[in-house]
């Protein structure tokens, strides 16, 4: 079971989202991230949908999601063919005295302070899942509280 | 002018020159019914939206034009559901309007309110929700083009009752334009000739056609393919008929039931040319055994139908009459005399039979009756089970769109009330529903309509009491443990049909088969239920259990 990023341009209408995604869950697949917003065409959208599964049901399934009426293009990214980002959000059990590691592992990875509290530090940062990946291990010891991830958003290179 | 939406869905309709809609009132439906009444479209009041659908997708079948249905609101569209599913699995094009409660209420729980787009998503091959009137008729376009182009399906559109009373200018568009809808029509020049190659260089070809040849309407270009190449044919169950059965060069139907020869011929193939079938698991049975030596050639408008199950070599996506054409310009005969000499001897000496009895009637002989009797010239409906196998098996299909079955989803019911949209479709030919005690009686109530309607639709039930083809799996895989299978607790047939004002007769003698069959034949304004008592436990055969290879084919009974 690998990774697959399928980005998907559709018709930017009410009702597709839930058929594109009708096509994994009918199979069983479970979505691991999805992004959905709007094009440089208002009236198009892409997905960036990030799911695991046996290559021959992908297969099966990205036909499936061209021959979705509203579906005006399926293409397959990985991360030599398209630069993928993602967001992370993380708030941290911090105490004042803490608050300086903090910081220098912020600076490390290009994270940003994103709000602090007496009791907690939100954490933000833009990069590549896997180095969101990284950073969210080093995260670890110090007690996270909270964790949201937006999920990946991918375009080709050319 | 300005019209209401109500207005738009008839007038809509009567540009697509509908001559005939299936269907079922209800509350949000009434301002379409309300315009309905005086239109020039013969409207069929069905006894159930179940069987509405069923009809209309027998009507498109036997007709090759689309289906038009419409039920109400809630209940009305849920009713559809098996229907749609039925249609979608055997890629029939029906258009169907269902009724909603007003957006102002739409997710408030309404009175009647079912979400039947949600619904429906996965049992379409497109469906609308009308949020605005000024939309409807660019979606009525649209549902029309998009149901019977491509691989076709049904395509259902959910219309608000505030919708329908809405006005706005009507304008019927000339046109469709769907930036990400373009079925490719024409094969491919370099894969079509890459194919005739292969084919002309096969030693053991064989074509497998199924239901898309008919679809297409490519059945003539089938005929002349096969006689320019000289190659067996085989067909899938919605196949029968897309090749004249009763040639030389047809192995008849393959797959689970399919014949000995046909099965055998596939699996010693070194070439099979698909056309407009999918390779579905009652074809292939155990996919790692299937046509283990062949190449394949795949010819199918639906690029999501090439490479699923099997591998594919050569894939032409396009529509198989155009495709077919274009290879008759090119293709040369394979030297393939010996290979079709050894089919042939397996076909003269593996032959479809049973074990035919005196006394007993068995229910392929009567359909071997049926067969005999109308010439091989009906349009035979089926319902699901073994009655469908024999029919299959024992009927010769010669021309398309005369056999009429639901082969993908497998719906018991279906038979009849497509029977009843067959026969108002083609009206000058004899529609017979070969059925089953089981399956008849889950769409019953639309005899009234047959009746209604003066259709000399013959029910021939196969009955036996049980509902046999599952019993025959419990006797074969279950150690004979009858779980609910047997229902020979039933309604007198005979009563029935007169209840309803039709005629009814019972068949318990083997000598009174062809007398009642031939008495059937002689009625022209009404329908005719054929109550054949048949020998209780026979079986279909042959028979690759589910699963297995033709290595596994069962030929008969083991003693």
């Amino acid at each position: 079971m690998s990774q697959h990023v399928i980005s998907v341009k559709v018709e930017n209408k009410f009702g597709v989202l839930a058929r594109v995604a009708g096509l994994f869950s009918a199979r069983g697949y479970n979505i691991d991230s999805l992004a959905v917003s709007e094009t440089e065409s208002p009236d198009v959208s892409v997905m960036t949908i990030v799911v695991r599964g046996d290559d021959r049901i992908i297969e099966q399934v990205k036909k499936q999601l061209n021959k979705l009426i509203d579906v005006i293009k399926v293409t397959d990214h990985n991360p030599e063919n398209a630069v993928q980002r993602e967001i992370v959000l993380a708030k941290l059990n911090v105490t004042p005295s803490k608050r300086n590691e903090i910081y220098q592992l912020a600076q490390i990875f290009g994270a940003r302070i994103a709000g602090v509290s007496n009791k907690t530090i939100i954490l933000e940062m833009v990069n590549d899942p896997e180095t969101i990946d990284n950073f969210i291990e080093l995260l670890r010891p110090y007690s996270i509280k909270e964790l949201i991830r937006t999920g990946r958003v991918s375009i080709l290179k050319e | 002018m300005k019209l209401t939406g109500a207005q738009i869905i008839v007038e809509s309709l009567v540009k697509e020159k509908v001559e005939i809609m299936f269907g079922y009132p209800g509350g949000v439906v009434i301002p379409i019914f309300h315009h309905l009444f005086n239109a020039p479209i013969k409207f069929i009041l069905t006894r159930h939206e179940q069987g509405a659908v069923h009809a209309a997708d027998g009507y498109a079948r036997a007709t090759g034009r689309p289906g038009v249905v419409i039920a109400t609101s809630g209940p009305g569209a849920t009713n559809l559901v098996t229907g749609i599913a039925t249609a979608n699995m055997d890629s029939v094009p029906l258009v169907i309007f269902t009724g909603q409660v007003s957006t102002t209420v739409i997710g408030n729980d309404a009175f009647q309110e079912a979400d039947i787009t949600g619904i429906t998503r996965p049992i379409t091959k497109h469906n609308y929700l009308v949020k605005d009137v000024k939309d409807l008729a660019r979606i009525i376009k649209e549902a029309f083009y998009i149901a019977t182009t491509g691989r076709p399906g049904p395509v259902l559109i959910d219309v608000p009752v505030n919708i329908s009373n809405s006005e706005t200018e009507f304008h019927y568009p000339e046109t469709v334009n769907l930036r990400s809808y373009k079925p490719v029509v024409h094969g491919h020049a370099g894969q079509i000739q890459k194919a005739c190659k292969l084919i002309e260089q096969s030693k053991r070809p064989v074509v497998y056609a199924g239901g898309g040849v008919i679809s297409s309407n490519a059945s003539d270009e089938l005929r002349t393919f096969i006689k320019k190449t000289g190659i067996p044919i085989t067909t899938t169950l919605l196949g029968q008929g897309a090749y004249p059965e009763t040639d030389r060069l047809s192995l008849k139907m393959l797959g689970m039931h399919g014949t000995y020869y046909a099965n055998h011929a596939m699996h010693q193939s070194d070439l099979v040319i698909a056309v407009g079938a999918r390779f579905d698991d009652r074809v292939t049975g155990k996919i790692d055994e299937f046509i283990p030596h062949a190449k394949v050639i795949h010819i199918d408008i639906d690029p999501s139908s090439v490479s699923k199950s099997v591998a594919v070599d050569i894939p032409i996506v396009g529509d198989a009459k155009n495709v077919l054409a274009e290879m008759n310009k090119i293709v040369k005969a394979p030297k393939i005399d010996e290979w079709v000499a050894y089919v042939m001897k397996m076909k003269e000496e593996n032959p479809l039979t049973y074990k035919d009895s005196d006394v007993k009637i068995k229910p392929q002989y009567v359909v071997e009756k049926i067969y005999e009797l109308t010439k091989g010239d009906a349009i035979i409906c089926t319902e699901v089970g073994q009655n469908q196998m024999w029919a299959s098996q024992f009927y010769n299909f010669s021309k398309p769109r005369t056999f009429i079955s639901s082969g993908g989803l497998g719906t018991m019911g279906f038979g009849f009330p497509a029977a009843i949209g067959a026969q108002l479709g083609v009206p000058d030919k004899r529609v017979i529903d070969i059925a089953g005690d089981g399956s008849i009686q889950m769409n019953i109530q639309e005899l009234i309509v047959a009746v209604q309607h003066r259709l000399p639709i013959i029910i021939a039930i196969l009955n036996n009491g049980f509902l046999g083809m599952v019993r025959q799996w419990q006797q074969l895989f279950y150690n004979k443990r009858y779980s609910y299978t047997c229902i020979n607790f039933q309604p007198d047939f005979v009563k029935l049909a007169e209840a309803y004002g039709a005629i009814g007769i019972r068949i318990e003698k083997k000598a009174d088969v062809i007398p009642a069959i031939e008495k059937a034949l002689s009625i022209t304004d009404k329908p005719i239920i054929l109550d054949f008592h048949v020998d209780r436990e026979e079986n279909v055969y042959p028979m690759i259990p589910a699963g297995k290879s033709v290595k596994d084919m069962m030929m008969r009974e083991l003693a």
